[in-house]
């Protein structure tokens, strides 16, 4: 295949085409021109912290909320224009859920599934292979209010695919679920990509984020702070390894030891030391004589990458 | 079939669809102010106090329960309507969020608009028309045509209702539905013809009560039930209070786009 055929074939499979995209809410700008690509059958993440841009950009893609400049192209289609036939193909996890709390379970399905127009029967069908799908088959016609938070989350996963969309857009799936329910979340989310549903993810979670998602850009302040796969973006803006340094609070010997790593970062209570190599590097802090309460080497994380990149500031 | 856009009418039918769900689990918490609280004022205004009243001039010849009970169909329409017009619809946006969940599928906030006023005006005409089946077996509307006040007092309450519900999508906190309650439809319930003929007020204030909806529902409602309704002033006031029901909407649409398209 030639590289023109290549690109065509990436052309015609992208979902998502924004350029320059912003949104201003009065004089706050909550996404200043984000430049983004999503193919057919990727998992994308949007990561940053509260306040990046990323739920604004997911509410844009969701045809929910009008962008205020640049171009937006989902499902080849422009949002201004054709909202409700991209809606119609899209499914869509809220940050926080809207599940009718006062119905079923089951109810919650059938009529959500007919404000895409499918048929009594139809919904009443796929009710039933979602309530298994989502693992809520014996709460079926449990009312929602009482449900754990799990449940719920399942549900209104279980919700945005009455429509079989194409793209499913979630923002923040798991925030706020124990482990249990977080990993049961993240088994039927790598069950709708093994079945070929492209996803776009907004978290803060940076093991969500290595889980879930081939593709990402971490956000911060409406800007795209870098991009790619979790791999290329430890490789591009972290070491291999990080060796952490535990010192009494206040002790840390962070001048001793600053020239053996690539990059030293001192915490109140930790030396961070990011390194190819951890190990060599802890034999070098023991050979100078530096006693830290307690070592660890570990291999660079998203988080890394993440602080790095958006720093350890608290953003409220 | 697979997922597609629905045209404005079946995606407010389908909305309607929803509240349906909705009531048929829960209808059990409105059968007292919808139902129960309309013909307790039949009971002890119409029937109790109202035996205190002789028929006359000022009740057309009837007796008071006679004379009251197409009004109350009115008020009754307007009663029932508020709460659905500001709490409920409140909820929808704040609260339970469900507006939210409805326009991320091929739904438009104006068809949410849509099947909001669909819904509220079906449960007027259930409410009304109950109250019309209870009037009747109580021998206070004796008249067949008072079937037709029906549609009157639903159209009266939609009058209310449509710019209501806009008002609403304006509303971050709840704070001002009592006082609609208390400033609106207290005065539009007691002052504007129904429990005693308007000429009993002072002429000032006859321009207020033409300005409510309630005022030319009752006369709607009244002539019809009693046969005295001339066209010209029907069509008056059906033109009046469809105006407002159209101006609700208007600016309905434009509320709840900027609410729920942000």
């Amino acid at each position: 295949m030639s590289d023109a055929a290549a690109n065509v074939m990436v052309v015609t499979s992208t979902l998502v085409h924004a350029k320059g995209l912003t949104k201003h809410f009065g004089s706050f700008e909550a996404v200043r021109g984000i430049d983004v690509e999503v193919g057919k059958g990727e998992a994308f993440g949007f990561l940053g912290p509260n306040g990046a841009g990323k739920s604004s950009t997911m509410r844009m893609v969701a045809c929910v909320s009008p962008r205020t400049g640049g171009e937006l192209r989902v499902l080849g289609m422009d949002p201004d224009v054709d909202g409700p036939s991209i809606r119609a193909r899209l499914g869509v996890v809220p940050q926080q859920d809207n599940l009718d709390t006062e119905l079923t379970v089951r109810q919650n399905l059938q009529v959500y599934g007919r404000y895409f127009g499918l048929s009594r029967s139809a919904v009443r069908e796929r009710a039933v292979e979602l309530m298994e799908f989502a693992q809520l088959t014996d709460r079926a016609d449990a009312e929602v209010e009482p449900l754990s938070g799990g449940m719920k989350r399942r549900l209104t996963i279980a919700r945005s695919l009455v429509n079989d969309p194409e793209l499913l857009l979630l923002d923040e799936p798991t925030t706020g679920l124990d482990p249990q329910a977080r990993h049961l979340l993240w088994d039927r989310l790598f069950r709708l990509k093994q079945s070929g549903v492209t996803l776009i993810i907004t978290t803060h979670y940076m093991d969500e984020a290595e889980q879930l998602c081939d593709r990402l850009v971490v956000m911060d302040g409406g800007r795209i702070a870098a991009e790619g796969s979790p791999s290329e973006l430890i490789r591009r803006h972290s070491t291999r390894e990080v060796l952490e340094l535990r010192f009494p609070p206040g002790e840390q010997s962070a001048a001793e030891v600053r020239d053996l790593a690539e990059r030293v970062e001192v915490l109140p209570d930790r030396v961070l030391l990011y390194t190819g190599d951890g190990e060599a590097a802890l034999s070098a802090v023991h050979a100078r004589g530096v006693r830290p309460v307690s070592t660890l080497v570990r291999r660079s994380t998203l988080e890394d990458v993440f602080l790095r990149l958006t720093g350890r500031t608290l953003v409220d | 079939m697979n997922a597609h856009v629905l045209g404005p009418f079946r995606a407010a039918l389908v909305a309607v669809e929803g509240h349906w769900t909705w009531y048929r689990r829960n209808w059990r918490a409105t059968v007292i102010s919808n139902f129960l609280q309309p013909v307790l004022f039949l009971l002890a205004m119409g029937v109790g106090f109202g035996s205190q009243v002789q028929a006359g001039e000022a009740t057309g010849g009837h007796p008071y329960v006679v004379f009251l009970a197409p009004a109350l169909l009115v008020i009754t329409a307007v009663q029932n309507a508020v709460f659905e017009a500001t709490w409920a619809v409140f909820s929808a946006f704040k609260w339970q969020r469900s507006y939210l969940a409805v326009v991320s599928t091929p739904i438009t906030p104006a068809h949410v608009l849509y099947g909001q006023l669909l819904w509220i005006a079906l449960r007027l005409a259930a409410g009304t028309a109950v109250f019309l089946g209870i009037a009747v077996a109580l021998g206070a509307i004796t008249s067949p045509s008072a079937v037709l006040a029906v549609p009157f007092a639903v159209l009266a309450g939609m009058a209310f209702t449509a710019p209501v519900v806009a008002f609403t999508a304006t509303r971050e906190k709840p704070d001002s539905f009592n006082a609609i309650f208390r400033f609106l439809v207290m005065p539009m319930t007691l002052f504007t013809g129904g429990f005693f003929p308007l000429s009993q007020l002072p002429d000032w204030l006859h321009p207020l009560a033409w300005v409510t909806p309630v005022w030319h529902g009752i006369e709607l409602a009244r002539g019809v039930t009693f046969g005295t309704l001339r066209l010209l002033p029907a069509a008056g006031h059906v033109a009046y209070l469809a105006a407002l029901v159209v101006l609700g909407i208007v600016l309905g649409r434009r509320y709840f786009h900027r609410r729920l398209a942000v």
